[in-house]
């Protein structure tokens, strides 16, 4: 009898520590995959976080992409296994019209909403990502005369357009720098895959990544629409002991200094 | 030629469907064949029915993902199809790691390590443990917990998307079934297989057990993959109830005398049962 019970009560401490290894294991693992913050999505995609507890890993959105640029992320990919990612460098965005890829998820991990204006898919306001470009290694930025990333982006004199600078080295050529505006490039890539440079001097990468955010308190005085959040803010006075006193008074106050 | 057929017909079918289905995912992605499109995980067939994997929503909804119609929808189809027709159909009729384990099985048997190696060290029910903690780790991490280490959509994607290093998934188990555990990933370890035995508990298509005609030959007990579930071979006449019953039909098969059959769920029986105890 007491053997028996000691038998059952060691059956559970042993079924609980290899639940717990295991679990252990399993979850560093899981945890470890899943931290790949640098992985470019298919249009619509969701958040990531959100994206890695949606996408069942079908596979669909890759079948349907008539270039091969989406994969499904092999073992040995180090991406999160199963789920869809695109490098531009290999293969870009080509940004179809009717973006096959994003109306046969069955699982909302490609919202078709975030890639539709007015009712009809608009691939135009994909964010799939931004490019970014290095201005040590561009050779535009040498002086030397290259459009490639500019031609070969979709969204020409919008996603990068070309700035000009005058070419103080040489005091007759110009600088033709390619800058990128943020708020229309997709990230297809296309710039990446087109840049002519051994490695991309022009790279794509994940819009949180990349991207800084500006905090509420500083308002832009210039554009009217920004400034109009100033309507209804309410002046805050703090009242201290320091403050009992007006800052000239303080100034004007010879107490202690002509008395010598 | 007709011995053949009638010892190994649903082994015979079986491979069949498996690699057929393995085969028009497969042109799904090649081709662009519409008949089936997707993989295991979630299917689209003829471009309209969608197919889900009602275990993988069940971890997206632990994971605390928005489900999708379509999602919910194919894994409702999922799992009355296999409510009808036996919830571990899915394991010997479509899981292409079935033939990675099966194969491992047959030289288990063939070279005679089951008698070596007589009683196996783990127990069953590991797989339900798997199962509760696959849903715990969803929760916890917020992601599909099984479904980024699951050995078996590494398998069915690297058929259908491309390799990569999942033959090295294929090899371990491979490896494990055959030297280290009978029956080892399928029947003790896969918390999938612990799903579908679940649903399999209720499902309608049963075998037979026909204890009149049968002549302790055992041949069945020592083909099936689920051995448990035939405890009462020889003994009395009655239906294979238990969950883990793959409908594999090969006990069906190699019996030469006519004991086990397919049949559907006798529940008038099953009611006679429970008002004896």
């Amino acid at each position: 009898m007491a053997t028996d019970r000691r038998k059952f009560i060691l059956n559970i401490a042993r079924g609980a520590g290899l639940t717990a290894l295991g679990g252990l294991m399993w979850s560093a693992y899981v945890d470890e995959v899943t931290a790949n913050k640098l992985i470019l999505r298919p249009p619509g995609a969701i958040k990531e976080e959100d994206f890695l507890k949606t996408c069942i890993k079908c596979g669909l959105c890759v079948e349907a992409c008539p270039y091969d640029t989406l994969i499904l992320a092999k073992p040995g990919d180090n991406k999160p296994l199963g789920t869809p990612y695109f490098t531009p460098r290999d293969i870009a965005c080509y940004m179809c019209d009717d973006i096959p890829c994003v109306p046969v998820c069955p699982s909302g991990a490609l919202d078709e909403s975030s890639v539709t204006t007015n009712g009809k898919l608009d691939i135009n306001i994909a964010k799939m990502g931004v490019a970014v470009v290095d201005t040590k290694n561009c050779i535009a930025f040498w002086g030397i005369q290259c459009d490639a990333c500019y031609r070969a982006c979709p969204l020409l004199d919008k996603a990068i357009y070309l700035q000009y600078d005058k070419n103080d080295r040489t005091g007759k050529h110009a600088f033709l720098k390619p800058i990128v505006d943020s708020d229309f490039c997709t990230g297809c890539g296309l710039c990446e895959h087109a840049c002519v440079t051994k490695k991309a001097a022009i790279t794509v990468l994940p819009r949180d990544i990349v991207l800084g955010a500006v905090d509420t308190n500083y308002v832009k005085g210039w554009d009217k629409k920004d400034e109009e959040r100033l309507k209804d803010a309410k002046e805050i006075h703090t009242v201290t002991k320091m403050s009992e006193r007006k800052a000239v008074d303080s100034l004007n106050d010879m107490g202690g200094l002509l008395d010598d | 030629m007709t011995s053949i057929w009638k010892h190994y017909r649903f082994l015979i079918l079986r491979r069949l469907t498996q690699v057929s289905l393995m085969f028009l995912y497969f042109a799904g992605n090649v081709w662009g064949w519409k008949m089936l499109q997707g993989n295991l995980s979630s299917s689209s067939v003829l471009g309209i029915i969608p197919l889900s994997d009602p275990f993988a929503a069940l971890q997206m909804f632990s994971a605390g993902a928005a489900m999708a119609t379509n999602v919910i929808l194919g894994a409702a189809i999922i799992t009355i199809f296999y409510l009808v027709i036996g919830g571990r159909v899915f394991c010997s009729w479509v899981c292409p790691v079935n033939l990675i384990t099966d194969s491992a099985n047959y030289i288990r048997r063939k070279f005679g390590f089951n008698q070596i190696q007589k009683k196996q060290p783990a127990s069953r029910n590991i797989r339900y443990w798997v199962l509760a903690l696959s849903l715990v780790l969803s929760y916890i991490l917020g992601v599909t917990a099984f479904e980024f280490i699951s050995p078996i959509s590494i398998t069915h994607r690297s058929i259908i998307f491309g390799l990569g290093f999942g033959w090295a998934a294929m090899l371990v188990i491979f490896l494990f079934d055959l030297f280290i555990l009978k029956n080892g990933w399928c029947g003790h370890i896969c918390p999938l297989g612990g799903f579908y035995s679940t649903l399999g508990k209720f499902s309608l298509i049963r075998v037979d057990h026909d204890e009149e005609k049968c002549t302790v030959c055992m041949k069945c007990k020592e083909v099936c993959p689920e051995n448990q579930v035939l405890f009462m071979i020889g003994k009395s006449s009655e239906q294979i109830l238990m969950g883990e019953c793959t409908n594999c039909g090969r006990c069906v098969e190699v019996c030469d005398d006519d004991a086990l059959n397919f049949s559907i769920r006798n529940f008038i029986a099953r009611n006679k049962d429970v008002k004896k105890n």
